[in-house]
């Protein structure tokens, strides 16, 4: 138990201190290598409290896939970062201003709040012999099957956005035509020429 | 003392607000800001796991699953658009950002 404490508050203080270094980093490389820091310490508060499959898929889809995508388009974008830091000072009274007063609004929500007594438990959080994983595929699979696909269909749309977004034509660029190749003829390609002797064969 | 729901919930809303203030603090680079908004999303589901643990109920961890769904989605869209954004224009500083103004 004290460890489970003691795992807690490594993990908490951890994730804090690399959103802190997130938004405050002075270069967007080791902002990203922060979150994913963050990621990493959730996931492990996840496991912590019993959701070990949001933990796993926490690491892969944020950190194999979100992270390495702001990575890259980090490093593809040829971006001057220190002229995009300017007015930081400027807009830090402002930002830790709205930032202390949600926080405020935060705890005291917090704070002040209780379950109702009565409150039913819509679907039970498994038998104890279900492991997490299993659980929540009873109820994904089943209640929310329409909700699951939906949420496969947002990826799709995402994934065909995405692809249509970025792709190009670029028309200054000579490609290979593989028709055009195949489609040439014996007449169109070799041609017999008489040379004469000490001039060029045109 | 154990560690509660209170706990958990603390933790969200120090992310959250973290997120809040990156928005605030990294006016001009839109790649921050995404990252913000991740780090807040994050916040939500911390928030979602901890009461579906607590309650006893997994339905917040299955709407956690959609939560990271969105998230994904969002980020892969918003990324897109910057890296269009930047081939046509050249940079991303967000008051460069105002071609739709009317």
């Amino acid at each position: 138990m004290i460890i489970q404490i003691l795992m807690f508050y490594v993990f908490s203080v951890l994730a804090v201190a690399a959103g802190v270094l997130v938004v405050s980093s002075r270069n967007p490389v080791h902002s990203v290598l922060f979150l994913i820091v963050a990621f990493f310490n959730v996931a492990g508060l996840f496991v912590l409290i019993g959701a070990e499959f949001l933990a796993m898929i926490l690491v892969i889809v944020y950190v194999g896939a979100v992270a390495v995508l702001f990575l890259f388009v980090v490093m593809m974008l040829d971006i001057d970062f220190a002229q995009l830091r300017g007015g930081f000072v400027r807009y830090l009274p402002i930002g830790a201003l709205v930032g202390f007063i949600l926080l405020a609004e935060l705890v005291l929500v917090i704070g002040s709040w209780v379950v109702a007594p009565g409150m039913p438990h819509a679907v039970a959080a498994g038998a104890i012999s279900l492991t997490n994983t299993r659980a929540l595929g009873d109820i994904l699979y089943t209640r929310y099957l329409f909700a699951f696909q939906a949420a496969g269909l947002i990826l799709l749309v995402a994934m065909v956005g995405a692809i249509v977004l970025t792709l190009r034509h670029r028309a200054d660029v000579r490609r290979q035509s593989i028709s055009a190749q195949l489609a040439r003829t014996r007449a169109q390609s070799v041609e017999v020429v008489r040379v004469p002797i000490g001039g060029g064969s045109r | 003392m154990a560690i509660g729901l209170a706990h958990y919930l603390t933790v969200a809303a120090i992310l959250f607000t973290l997120g809040i203030f990156g928005i605030f603090l990294n006016r001009k680079n839109v790649i921050i800001m995404l990252m913000s908004i991740e780090l807040m999303l994050l916040a939500v589901t911390i928030n979602f796991v901890a009461f579906s643990v607590f309650l006893g109920n997994l339905v917040g961890q299955a709407f956690a699953m959609f939560v990271l769904t969105v998230a994904a989605a969002e980020a892969a869209i918003g990324l897109a658009i910057l890296v269009v954004y930047f081939r046509n224009r050249g940079t991303i500083a967000v008051e460069d950002i105002n071609m739709m103004k009317g």
